[in-house]
């Protein structure tokens, strides 16, 4: 059965006092929900996005003549939905665009009321402390007290262990994938070249390149190539790629032979500079630059252990939720070991927590990926033990 | 070896509870026992991917470590009791890991196939390696990387500084403490600093 999402909007009048201190008097959130919510609210799974994903978590868009959209399927489709490990026909899943991104919750690219004009780089700047607090007034709205589970890849990891911390009383299970409790140097060095590629394209405008009607794409195709090699692993890299050429590709459907090199530095002459170069076009036309230098920005200033004198395990202390963690061997940007850091400070407190470390090739991307063992885990354990009745004091 | 009687035999060694650390803890049936029957809390840690599922289903939580990279992630005394449960002779650090369970928890329950029970001594008198219904490998494909008897435990335990509070064999699901060395098909040994 096919799973038809229905992208909503939520109008926030309330203002929004944000951890840097700078308030919005109100903010749109685009939301999707999948499934039925139970008569006592129950059954509800918050599915939190990493960078560059948005609220449509599963299913596919209904064209206007009622045929479905099948190049428009959600993020994390093969987790969610009827009968996959988050079954939609047990829970009542919601997926929400968070601010500051760009797929219809306010952002940089949206209008800011107060001036009519595009907001660009005056949006402020959103942690994920933030984001987590714009979730629960969405749940609020939808007459949830409290969660049967929240759940995240990546950065949504860091939302959902967040949750824990912000709302301990409205969370019954935090689901963190290949995430972390903050970013490593090098992360934040990875975050940071991605950073200036967009900042210092001439078309940047100092963030204001939708008001001069143009987009930095030459800096968003540079950030979107350094994370895209960031996410996988070598191996999986030289396996799909190796040192293939372009030419020798396209030759070979051409049923010629020439396979010498172009000897050249600015021709695509390797598959992987081609692929690379692809996704690169790709993203800057459909995503936003601010969005890029907020969204990494909220990745590096995660670090709930930060008011605890660095302390993890004072940080989770007062989390009351039961903790599943999934991490993956060949992710080196959140890789198994910060996993293992949060679950060692979650022992620390004695907090029910259960961990898989799945050894898969695929690096961070893992965590989007069908792998039997990842969804055997992540099923069972909503079968077993998010079912089990709420038991938060 | 996991019967019913075993399983008893073992958790009544786990004061009522407990909260424990269960070392190489399979589909996690002895912590699922021990917080039904007595009550405790804590956790199994497994390698096994088919296991740490296993666990998972049965609401029991599991992390999933290898052992042989140490017990590094848990603080000393952080568990009243740590089990290692025919856990000892797969490990390549047998002796390191039991340093470390007795780091880490305030007492330590080890229990592994003793190969001085008398059928394994009349095969090797007989010129083979011991195949048993304990010990159902053949030398080529056993798992069994370490191969002790009752009376090597309690030297290397001894030999640590460790104090053992009780010990006995097991056999046929039943407490054997009479010349467990020689009658039993496991070792069961209770410890502490």
């Amino acid at each position: 059965m096919t799973l038809i999402a229905l992208a909503k909007t939520l109008d926030v009048d309330e203002p929004l006092t944000m951890r840097s201190g700078a308030v919005l008097a109100g903010y749109t959130l685009a939301y999707e929900t999948y499934g039925e919510l139970n008569a006592d609210a129950s059954n509800a799974v918050l599915v939190c996005h990493a960078l560059n994903a948005s609220h449509h978590v599963a299913g596919v868009y209904a064209n206007a003549d009622g045929s479905l959209d099948g190049k428009s399927t959600g993020w994390w489709d093969n987790m969610v939905g009827p009968g996959k490990p988050v079954d939609t026909d047990r829970y009542f899943v919601i997926g929400v665009n968070n601010i500051g991104s760009c797929f219809g919750s306010s952002g940089p690219a949206t209008v800011n009321p107060a001036t009519g004009q595009v907001w660009g780089a005056d949006f402020p700047v959103v942690t994920v402390q933030d984001w987590v607090n714009t979730q629960a007034v969405l749940l609020d709205a939808l007459g949830i007290t409290q969660l049967a589970a929240v759940m995240g890849g990546s950065l949504g990891g860091m939302q959902a262990l967040s949750w824990a911390l912000q709302y301990p009383q409205r969370v019954r299970h935090a689901v963190l994938v290949a995430s972390a409790p903050n970013l490593t140097a090098e992360n934040i060095a990875f975050n940071e070249v991605a950073r200036r590629a967009i900042v210092t394209d001439p078309d940047f405008l100092a963030g204001h390149y939708r008001a001069h009607n143009t987009l930095p794409r030459r800096g968003l195709r540079i950030a979107r190539m350094i994370g895209h090699i960031t996410y996988l692993s070598d191996d999986v890299m030289n396996a799909k790629f190796g040192r293939n050429l372009r030419r020798a590709t396209q030759a070979l459907l051409d049923g010629n032979t020439g396979t010498d090199y172009l000897y050249s530095t600015q021709e695509v002459e390797f598959e992987i500079e081609s692929y690379l170069r692809y996704q690169g076009d790709k993203f800057a036309e459909y995503f936003d630059a601010n969005t890029y230098l907020l969204i990494t920005r909220a990745l590096d200033y995660f670090d709930p252990a930060r008011e605890h004198g660095g302390s993890l395990s004072a940080a989770l202390a007062t989390a009351r939720a039961k903790f599943l963690l999934v991490s993956f061997t060949t992710d080196w940007r959140f890789a198994p070991s910060r996993s293992r850091e949060m679950v060692c400070a979650l022992v620390q407190n004695k907090h029910a927590v259960s961990y898989a470390e799945i050894d898969a090739p695929h690096g961070h991307d893992a965590f989007l990926l069908d792998d039997a063992r990842y969804h055997g885990v992540v099923r069972a354990y909503f079968e077993q033990a998010v079912t089990t009745q709420a038991d938060v004091q | 070896m996991s019967t019913d009687q075993t399983m008893e035999a073992l958790a009544n060694l786990v004061p009522m509870g407990a909260h424990v650390l269960d070392l190489g803890c399979g589909d996690g049936a002895m912590l699922a026992y021990l917080q039904t029957h007595r009550q405790c809390t804590g956790y199994g840690v497994e390698i096994d991917d088919a296991k740490v599922k296993s666990c998972v289903a049965a609401g029991v939580r599991v992390l999933q470590l290898n052992l042989d990279e140490g017990l590094t992630m848990f603080d000393d005394n952080a568990f009243d009791v740590v089990l290692q449960i025919d856990t000892l002779q797969h490990l390549r650090n047998a002796e390191v890991m039991l340093r470390e369970t007795a780091r880490v928890g305030r007492i330590g329950v080890v229990a592994f196939p003793n190969f001085a029970h008398w059928p394994n001594r009349l095969q090797v008198l007989q010129g083979r390696m011991p195949v048993t219904k304990r010990l159902p490998y053949q030398w080529y494909n056993t798992p069994n990387i370490r191969v002790g008897t009752f009376t090597d435990f309690e030297v290397l335990a001894t030999a640590n500084g460790l104090h053992i509070a009780d010990s006995f064999g097991l056999h046929a699901g039943r407490v054997r403490r009479w010349l467990p060395n020689a009658l039993s098909s496991t070792a069961v040994f209770k410890f502490h600093k």
